[in-house]
């Protein structure tokens, strides 16, 4: 076999989707801590289509973070990805497996340029020893190559594009003079800088006051519009889900227990634990006082387990769900859930009658 | 900052006058006079006192006392060296030790630098082991231990270096004290810059900086470095203070005619004004390293320096 031929045959064993922009196949992310290995990610599959939104939602420890972060190439040290790909195709429809490449490649070629990151507390994000401007030039002068009249000019288009006022005068600024909003306006700038197709917005409103929640929400919304971006949510809150998501996926234990389309998800859902979080959505016009909560706290991953993660917190458990953990059942094209009561053998179960209500996709 | 270096130094200079009151108060209680001699008659006593003002109220005495040690007139000493001006002993000594003291801050605060960084960048690897080994070994090795070991090995088994100080070879010789002093800097400074990095390294702004692409030298340089070297500038002026402090016995083993050597005979002779005019020359420099201090901080972290001059808690 030739060199091309053979470069072409491993082409064509990376797994792209049809019509996905990014698709992560069997990630497994496992660390080394003092108390043994725990596996934070156990085989997550999932696509990302260009110009859509996909929402990971999960508890805290659910690994949803440590799966952007093994995608951005920014795991820490006692981390190591175990198996699995995630492919992104190129411009030109070249495929590249983003776990292949070396750490320098992954900076210098996919970290701003093709995938950007918008953590969760704007209030640290920012170096606080540095002008906003002299951050926001970082990457147009390091990556771009512009020159410093160029990159000034740049930096004062993005800032206005993301609605900052007196834009100009605000280069100067240093974090600590700016607002948690403003400041998130600028990192969401700054993450936008290079033109990315991906951006991952980690928790990018919980750290925020609800009334700036939703117009960082608007503001990222309208910026995919501008710019044609996939965006990939991380977040425990079904409420920001449901304004922004066309695809959903909840994790639990490291595994995507049920996937499917927003609306899917939230009129019909298939997996207890998706049932308990969206019993768990406060909805104004439910009239009972008392907030649902799921019982019990998120396994500990330690080692191995046996069986369904879920299963001890879960009231419509099977007795096979504390022996063997169920597979992927497809309901849809689109529409996947994890879960023994999906089985043609299993029992009818009555799924709670009513759901609190999602609010508005915004627009 | 303006505003900001003004206030600074306002402070600086009455904690000056703070330290000028203490020493007067201080010399004005001690028992007993400088005339204390049997041979003396009372109207002897009485024409030396009205010689040296000592027959003036209190507060006029401290007027002139005030007035001398600003314009750097320490009065005579008058058992080191009979009736030669402080100032004159002072011109001598200061800048020696003043050198030498420079030169290990120099050399102690750069190696430690760049052992901190090497441990926080090899986190946890033989390097990291290594320099935290040095660094603690380097805090807790008296100076006059490493001096007297430094003096047997290059100067006396390798001959290196010259064993004492000659005023002929003022760097040459200078070198081992130099070592023997910076030893502790450089423990201190690279067990700092170590934890301080660490905790930079680990921070969100250096995820955020790496997830835009930001690696390598330009993370470390622009980023990391700045914000750990923060903390690592309080610790530096207290060390510059400890130096001239530990520098009292290194002098002494080196020979060094500095004013650490001064003091110790000072002490000793029960020359008051001699001791009085080094506290003051103490506190002089350690205000002012303080105030450098402070306007470096300004200068690095913007949080301090305020539009009002005032400082944010």
């Amino acid at each position: 076999m030739s060199d091309q031929k053979r470069a072409d045959s491993a082409q064509n064993e990376l797994f792209l989707a049809e019509n996905a922009l990014l698709s992560v196949r069997n990630l497994t992310v496992r660390f080394k801590t003092g108390y043994g290995v725990v596996g934070a990610v156990r085989g997550v599959d999932f696509d990302l289509k260009k110009g859509k939104t996909l929402a990971i939602v999960g508890e805290s420890g659910s690994g949803k973070s440590v799966t952007v972060k093994a995608l951005a190439g920014l795991l820490g040290e006692n981390a190591a990805i175990e198996s699995g790909s995630a492919v992104l195709r190129g411009p030109n429809g070249e495929k590249t497996d983003l776990f292949s490449l070396k750490r320098r490649e992954m900076r210098r070629q996919i970290n701003g340029r093709r995938i950007a990151m918008v953590f969760q507390d704007p209030m640290t994000s920012l170096d606080p020893t540095m002008p906003i401007g002299k951050q926001l030039m970082e990457g147009l002068r390091d990556h771009l190559h512009l020159g410093r009249e160029k990159a000034t000019e740049e930096a004062v288009r993005l800032l206005k594009l993301v609605e900052i006022p007196e834009a100009e005068s605000r280069m100067r600024s240093y974090p600590h003079q700016l607002s948690g909003g403003m400041r998130q306006r600028v990192v969401i700038a700054m993450a936008l800088s290079c033109n990315p197709e991906i951006l991952i917005c980690d928790e990018p409103t919980t750290a925020l006051d609800v009334t700036i929640q939703s117009r960082i929400l608007e503001l990222i919304q309208d910026l995919q519009r501008k710019l044609g971006l996939s965006v990939i949510y991380i977040t425990h809150d079904l409420g920001v889900v449901a304004k922004v998501a066309d695809e959903i996926a909840v994790m639990y234990a490291g595994r995507i227990v049920e996937r499917g389309l927003a609306d899917e998800i939230f009129y019909d859902p298939r997996h207890p634990y998706t049932w308990g979080l969206l019993l768990a959505m406060p909805d104004v016009e439910m009239d009972s006082g008392e907030l649902y909560t799921i019982p019990g706290n998120p396994p500990n991953m330690v080692g191995q387990t046996v069986g369904e993660p879920f299963a001890p917190r879960n009231e419509y458990a099977l007795n096979i769900d504390f022996r063997r953990e169920a597979p992927m059942f497809k309901l849809s094209e689109t529409h996947y859930a994890a879960t023994w009561l999906l089985h043609e053998k299993a029992p009818e179960v009555a799924r709670p009658a009513r759901f609190g209500r999602p609010p508005k996709r915004l627009n | 900052m303006a505003a900001y270096i003004f206030k600074r130094a306002l402070i600086a200079v009455l904690t000056l006058l703070l330290i000028v009151l203490i020493l007067f108060v201080l010399m004005a209680f001690l028992p007993g006079s400088p005339f204390n001699d049997e041979r003396l008659t009372v109207e002897q006593i009485a024409t030396l006192r009205a010689k040296y003002g000592l027959d003036q109220p209190l507060l006029a005495q401290f007027w002139s006392f005030v007035k001398n040690t600003f314009s750097g007139d320490f009065g005579v000493s008058y058992a080191i060296q009979k009736n030669v001006p402080i100032s004159s002993l002072l011109s001598g000594r200061l800048p020696v030790s003043m050198r030498i003291g420079g030169q290990a801050i120099l050399l102690g605060s750069l190696l430690g630098l760049v052992l901190g960084v090497i441990a926080a960048l090899k986190h946890n690897t033989v390097w990291d082991t290594f320099c935290t080994v040095l660094s603690v070994v380097g805090v807790s090795i008296p100076s006059y231990v490493f001096a007297l070991g430094l003096s047997y090995l290059f100067g006396f088994k390798l001959k290196w270096f010259p064993i004492l100080y000659q005023s002929a070879l003022p760097f040459h010789s200078s070198v081992l004290a130099t070592v023997a002093l910076s030893l502790f800097t450089m423990a201190s400074i690279a067990r700092f810059t170590r934890t301080e990095l660490l905790e930079v390294l680990s921070s969100d702004y250096i995820l955020f900086a790496q997830s835009r692409g930001i690696d390598g030298f330009r993370l470390i340089a622009r980023h990391a470095l700045r914000n750990a070297l923060i903390p690592v500038i309080t610790v530096l002026a207290p060390l510059v203070v400890g130096l001239m402090t530990g520098s009292l016995v290194v002098e002494r083993i080196f020979s060094v005619p500095g004013v650490g050597q001064l003091l110790v005979e000072g002490i000793q002779a029960n020359d008051y004004s001699v001791v009085t005019a080094l506290s003051f020359v103490y506190s002089l420099i350690y205000i002012a390293i303080m105030l450098g201090v402070d306007i470096l901080y300004g200068v690095i972290d913007p949080r301090i320096r305020l539009a009002k001059g005032e400082v944010q808690p």
